[in-house]
């Protein structure tokens, strides 16, 4: 019999011992199970059975903990319920959950460890175990890191597997049968002579039981959902204008408000004069915020208007003022004194190129913008002593916590609604729109206000990915390539952001360097070096994190490194591979792209690999040097993830990421005059078009390795295949991005 | 002031300014129409006026010259128009956000040309940012609904 038998009903009955198992990390803190919290507000007539399903007379709901901002989380974690629990698809419905410890993402900190995901080796594993558990001790509700489904895959089928044993197992005590003699189908059990007891009526007899049958999840061979196409289950509300966003959030006599704050981050104002905006129809108050002023109306628009309306004398932005002297921050790293990490240095990369090198090149990216469509926004509403929130946001409890540190309130006041979000991409792991909804509550005691940024504010007050700058130096020897060595600096997201979290992070950040130092190829003399940069503009997470720049510095450099040496890109990455999953990516791409074929003048295929997040990643831009510029004809991209859930989530995924990465690489920048981002709408800071998207042709590769999230992987080697693309059509290497700046596209 | 959504007569006091799109949302309470940008570039606020897609940022309520039709009018979850069919069947959104604009682009775009080019309806949406890159499946469910709706 398991341990699930001995823990109390108000525990985690999640398969714990196969979840700690593993783990070499024996103190109690950690083996102790987080509460469930959905015993704490549980309504007359619902039982609980796990955290993560939740059971009255109208029906199940599972608890799907992490947040969706279009990448599909909530249908994938209800599946991995649904299909333990044998629930009927059409009849699932979730909740997002309460914030809690409970719902910990140990999968995130895990892959946070320095070791490339390609290392088994037992320190590596020990690393992850300890990870893992910090994650656990630590409560870290965070969703990101392409980490869900990592995460996931094996607390919520354990979580589904044990309420169906607890169900079976309440049947069986009131049919008087055997537990082994029943089965489930569609949220009933099923007695031997046919009879249907659904999970309903069995619920509360279940929420005793120990079950009698071990929880173990199906053998994936007997998979309903799993493995095959699913309908998501937001596809309708978003396909009829019906699925409700934070920005749609109503409360009865909802007030709304939205926000101006100095463009110069961190700049601070110095005075404001709101005599003109006071008076204006429809204003209701302007209040002073933290770094500038917030106007509530009695609709969007009079608020947007009032605001703008307000004179502001702003203070000067705490770092250099343009992007040039930007980057001179981030070149004047490159020195020991800023060494972050060296956590690749293979072979004697000194000796190798001590006398000269066949490339030395410089590389560089812009800052760039989150920009999700749904700007920043959040509803929060003060009354009787309490605080409640509404919002879309990554991390709930930390948004909790911030809540209580701007209203003075205990953390056990505030309610927090976590809301589907129109996009997000890394931003909404910041909380400060939630801080400042909550300042506006604060002035508005008994009235809930919802928050909505104008687009301008939005880009503006972004926390972007980083600019960078990488130097490189390769030779080739006999036609191979002999030796490669890569220099990275760039302020750190993990030290600017968790900063802003309160939390410190110590040693070196691998954000710096991920993407570049941990690519599974032997070259013989081979260095990664981050230097890390000054915290100027504060920075974050941005779809796929350090690897969405570090690829594109990697792949850019190891592409001119092989045409230096002669060999081909393709075989010569496969020839240098050590790792069996990426040849097999690499291998598979160049059969669908039919690498090697003979193109028309004026054509040219780009290759580019990254593995991150755990992902080997390749793709093959083709493109053609036209009249007008340059058009992106097709894209062929090929992913391992270990084992598909879910064919049409991950296709849109993947293909998503795709125009993700190609899109900035062409024009996206966020760039810096008088301490602001020059950058305020979608009118100067271009995403990709329709008429820009290229046929995408994408498949993901199964191995059987560790399963893996999809959000981020695909979009890393976008940028270098399109750039590694142009010099195989035009000659012209571009080192820059975004390319627009070098070259015409179509 | 009058304005006529979804075929239902509405009578709104707000100053003849005020974009249709915060009509619509904040004192209709239709919030299928979304706001991305204000300034005519993401295509999320876009509805029809006399059966033309529109971006609702751009019309100063005070000037609207025909009836409006929002998602919520186009089609409902029970019986969701041909291009939310081909939608929901391609299962083309990712976050959503912009899905209700490019839903009432394609619609209008579809109404008026019914058999396009590949070309056509990349140049008919591309008015329209999806920030998730949903534009592969998007590019199939336009084709769908184009075939549905010249099968009548």
């Amino acid at each position: 019999m398991s341990k699930a038998g001995k823990i109390a009903r108000r525990s985690f009955l999640i398969g714990t011992a196969a979840v700690t198992g593993g783990f070499a990390v024996g103190y109690y803190a950690y083996r102790k199970p987080p509460a469930n919290p959905l015993l704490d507000e549980l309504a007359p007539g619902a039982t609980a059975l796990t955290p993560y399903v939740l059971i009255d007379a109208t029906g199940v709901t599972l608890i799907t903990p992490r947040a969706d901002m279009g990448q599909g989380a909530t249908s994938v974690q209800a599946a991995l319920i649904a299909e333990e629990l044998d629930l009927a698809w059409d009849a699932v419905r979730t909740d997002p959950g309460p914030p809690s410890a409970a719902y910990y993402n140990a999968a995130i900190v895990a892959e946070g460890m320095p070791f490339a995901a390609t290392d088994a080796g037992w320190i590596a594993q020990g690393a992850r175990s300890m990870g893992g558990a910090l994650g656990k001790l630590m409560g870290l509700q965070i969703t990101g890191g392409s980490s869900t489904v990592p995460d996931a895959y094996d607390r919520l089928r354990h979580a589904g597997a044990t309420a169906r044993a607890m169900l079976i197992g309440a049947a069986a005590d009131r049919l008087g049968v055997a537990a082994d003699r029943l089965r489930t189908r569609d949220g009933a059990v099923i007695a031997p002579d046919g009879t249907r007891l659904p999970y309903t009526d069995l619920a509360e007899a279940a929420a005793g039981i120990t079950p009698s049958v071990p929880p173990l999840p199906k053998d994936p061979a007997d998979w309903r959902y799993l493995g095959q196409p699913m309908q998501r289950l937001d596809i309708v509300a978003k396909s009829t204008g019906t699925a409700r966003y934070g920005i749609d959030e109503t409360q009865p006599g909802m007030v709304h408000a939205t926000v101006r704050i100095n463009p110069r981050i961190g700049g601070g104002v110095r005075g404001y004069d709101a005599s003109a905006a006071q008076t204006m129809r429809g204003v209701l108050k302007i209040v002073p915020i933290t770094g500038g002023a917030g106007a509530i109306a009695d609709n969007t628009w009079r608020a947007f208007q009032a605001a703008a309306a307000i004179r502001f004398d702003w203070g000067p932005a705490p770092y250099p003022a343009d992007t040039a002297a930007l980057f001179d921050t981030i070149a004047g790293a490159f020195d020991p004194a800023t060494r972050d990490s060296r956590l690749r240095d293979d072979g004697d990369v000194d000796a190798a190129l001590a006398r000269d090198a066949d490339i030395e090149a410089e590389y560089r990216i812009p800052f760039l913008a989150h920009a999700s469509l749904e700007p920043m926004t959040a509803l929060a509403w003060l009354h009787d002593g309490r605080l409640e929130i509404r919002a879309g946001t990554q991390i709930p409890r930390f948004a909790v916590k911030t809540a209580a540190r701007v209203s003075g309130l205990p953390q056990d006041a505030i309610t927090l609604h976590a809301l589907p979000m129109g996009g997000s991409f890394g931003r909404r792991l910041e909380d400060d729109f939630i801080a400042q909804a909550v300042e506006l509550a604060l002035a508005m005691e008994g009235t809930p206000v919802k928050l909505t940024w104008s687009r301008e504010e939005d880009m503006t007050h972004d926390f972007p990915r980083p600019a960078a700058i990488a130097r490189g130096r390769a030779k080739a020897t006999d036609g191979q390539l002999r030796a490669l060595d890569l220099s990275i600096a760039t302020p750190s997201v993990g030290a600017s952001q968790m900063g802003r979290l309160g939390m410190s992070s110590p040693g070196p950040d691998t954000a710096i360097v991920a993407g570049a130092w941990d690519q599974p190829f032997a070259i013989p003399d081979y260095r990664v070096t981050g230097y890390r940069a000054p915290e100027t503009v504060p920075v974050s997470s941005w779809r796929s994190v350090g690897a969405s720049g570090n690829g594109f510095f990697h792949e850019c450099l190891l592409d001119e490194a092989i045409h230096a040496a002669g060999a081909d890109p393709l075989a010569e990455r496969l020839r240098l591979c050590t790792h069996a999953a990426s040849a097999q990516v690499l291998e598979t791409l160049g059969q669908m792209a039919d690498w090697g074929s003979p193109m028309a003048p004026g054509r040219g295929r780009g290759l580019a690999f990254t593995l991150s997040f755990g992902v080997p990643s390749a793709q093959v831009v083709e493109v053609t040097a036209t009249d007008a510029g340059i058009r992106i004809d097709r894209v062929f991209a090929v992913a391992d993830v270990g084992r598909v859930l879910d064919p049409v989530n991950i296709e849109n995924q993947m293909q998503g990421g795709v125009v993700w990465g190609l899109g900035h690489a062409i024009g996206a920048q966020l760039s810096y005059a008088d301490g602001r981002p020059e950058q305020q709408n979608f009118d100067t800071y271009p995403a990709m078009r329709l008429y820009q998207c290229p046929p995408i042709i994408v498949r993901a590769l199964e191995t059987g390795a560790p399963i893996r999230g999809i959000g981020e992987p695909t979009v890393p080697p976008a940028a270098p295949a399109l750039a590694n693309a142009i010099f195989a059509a035009t000659g012209q290497r571009i080192r820059t991005l975004p390319l627009a700046q070098s070259v015409d596209f179509v | 002031m009058k304005l006529t959504v979804n075929g239902i007569v509405h009578e709104v006091d707000v100053e003849p300014e005020m974009p249709l799109l915060w009509v619509l949302r904040d004192i209709l309470g239709l919030h299928g129409t979304k706001y991305g940008c204000g300034i005519a570039q993401c295509g999320a606020c876009t509805v029809h006026v006399d059966g033309v897609a529109q971006k609702s940022c751009q019309i100063a309520v005070g000037d609207l010259w025909g009836p409006v039709t929002t998602i919520e009018g186009l089609g409902t979850p029970d019986a969701p128009h041909p291009v939310q069919a081909a939608w929901i069947e391609h299962q083309v959104a990712q976050c959503g956000y912009c899905q209700s604009g490019q839903v009432m682009a394609a619609a209008a775009f579809l109404a008026e040309v019914p058999t396009p080019t590949a070309t056509q309806i990349d140049d008919a949406l591309s008015g329209n940012l999806c920030r998730c890159g949903t534009y592969p499946r998007l590019r199939a469910a336009v084709a769908t609904a184009a075939q549905k709706l010249s099968e009548g």
